[in-house]
């Protein structure tokens, strides 16, 4: 059983629900997006759900670096990588992702030269080492992670290192809450906003939100306590006919952002016309390309990729479970053609992915004591 | 990957790659303190990680809290793992 009382601190716990449940609407839905999957994971693991009363319905969104890329994405990827002159880099999270000719790590199997690093300046040490060969580095990642690529390649260009490049996939987290406030099948009473992106790009950003949109957005930390005080926050600028952007995780976000990571950004990459994000298909200027002045760094100048578009299994639902649509064991394949051990779609690799996180803790749903 | 990893430094590398030394879950490691170049960490300062990179200043009571979140996530082992792996500038 879920008590309250496992947490750490279980009467801050109790007095958010007790005013969760004064604050919802008897009998009407509240639709809550949490656009992190920081968030997704937390939810799922402290049983969140069970905890709120049943007018509140929270939605899984897109915020899973890896579950969002796109099948072609990875398959150029590992193109790259059967060269046998080249070291394919990726982070951990990457290795068992899916493309339609396999994943990094069954490349890996058949020889290709793929390695896990933990940070993009890793693979740039790599490069270091083995002057002879050509480093690839796979980025993914919203706007947490691509300062931290922005900053290796500028060290990069400061070291003169030739035989180093990056392969971005890095998106951008305001055009799809834009592209999933547009979606008709889609009706949203408030945003739990990411934590950690906050960090880097601040506050701001989310305005139109609350101004075009009439949506109350939270930033949100990580722990149980930090996720239901933004449900509060949430109720409460409904109860009062409000739409604004609060921050909750103010111990860690600056509202303007990180100034440095902001402006290493934009001095390495600029925004794409457009780009193909799974299950939510083609969002225009939703992620970051390298700038010409460092094309030189940039896998996609230096080394022939072919740019594929490849369709998604078709009987995987993850489209739709991305938007939100249906929920992870709503979708024909879960938990049986499709598990973390096999996972058919990228929803169900990361713990960040609604899908692994429902198949891991969802399953084992248990009765709840709260009071 | 959300999740960063909290760590407190131990020392500042006076160099221009803004480099220093951590104590990232037992482990030492150099990470980049250059998006704190507004706000400079100090000894003894705690700082979140991710990929290598210090991203914000927090209080210790936070870092002990961020610690206990990742344990009861289940992700105590892969930060150790990705704490460990930090290869960032090590000593040739």
């Amino acid at each position: 059983m879920k008590y309250v009382d496992e947490f750490r601190d279980p009467a801050l716990l109790r007095k958010a629900l007790a005013e969760i449940r004064s604050l919802v609407e008897p009998g009407r839905t509240h639709r809550l997006m949490e656009v992190c999957g920081g968030h997704t994971h937390a939810i799922f693991r402290f049983g969140l759900k069970e905890l709120l009363p049943p007018e509140i319905e929270l939605i899984h969104g897109p915020g899973c670096p890896v579950c969002v890329l796109p099948m072609g994405r990875i398959d150029d990827g590992l193109e790259l990588a059967n060269d046998p002159e080249c070291i394919f880099t990726a982070f951990g999270d990457m290795m068992r992702v899916p493309g339609s000719q396999g994943s990094p790590l069954e490349s890996k199997a058949r020889g290709a030269d793929v390695r896990i690093v933990y940070s993009p300046l890793d693979a740039l040490r790599i490069a270091q080492q083995n002057p002879e060969r050509r480093v690839v580095f796979f980025a993914i990642g919203f706007e947490t992670t691509a300062p931290s690529t922005a900053l290796t390649l500028l060290r990069a260009r400061e070291l003169g290192v030739m035989n180093f490049s990056v392969f971005s996939n890095h998106v951008t987290v305001i055009p799809a809450i834009r592209a999933i406030l547009d979606s008709p099948d889609m009706r949203l009473d408030g945003f739990i906003g990411p934590g950690h992106v906050s960090t880097v790009i601040g506050c701001r950003p989310y305005e139109f939100i609350a101004r075009d949109y009439r949506c109350p957005i939270v930033v949100s930390g990580f722990e149980p306590a930090d996720i239901l005080q933004s449900i509060v926050m949430i109720l409460r600028q409904l109860r009062a006919g409000e739409s604004k952007v609060e921050n909750q995780y103010g111990r860690v976000v600056p509202w303007a952002g990180n100034l440095p990571a902001l402006k290493a950004l934009a001095e390495v990459f600029e925004v794409r016309p457009h780009f193909e994000w799974r299950g939510l298909g083609f969002i225009s200027q939703s992620a970051l390309r390298i700038r010409e002045s460092f094309a030189a760094w940039d896998a996609e100048k230096v080394m022939p990729i072919r740019g594929v578009c490849v369709a998604d299994p078709k009987a995987a639902q993850c489209g739709e479970v991305l938007k939100g649509v249906l929920k992870p064991h709503e979708c024909k394949l879960f938990g049986v053609e499709c598990t973390p051990e096999r996972p058919i779609g990228a929803l169900m690799v990361s713990s960040e992915g609604a899908c692994a996180a429902h198949f891991k803790y969802g399953q084992t749903r248990l009765p709840i004591v709260t009071t | 990957m959300c999740l960063a990893i909290p760590a407190q430094i131990c020392e500042l590398l006076d160099d221009h790659l803004q480099l220093a030394v951590v104590d990232i879950l037992g482990v030492r490691r150099k990470v980049s303190v250059q998006l704190l170049q507004a706000d400079p960490p100090r000894p003894g300062d705690w700082v979140l990680i991710h990929v290598g990179f210090a991203m914000s200043k927090i209080s210790g009571e936070r870092a002990a809290e961020q610690l206990e979140l990742l344990r009861q996530l289940g992700e105590a082992g892969a930060a150790q793992e990705e704490a460990g792996g930090y290869q960032v500038a090590a000593d040739e």
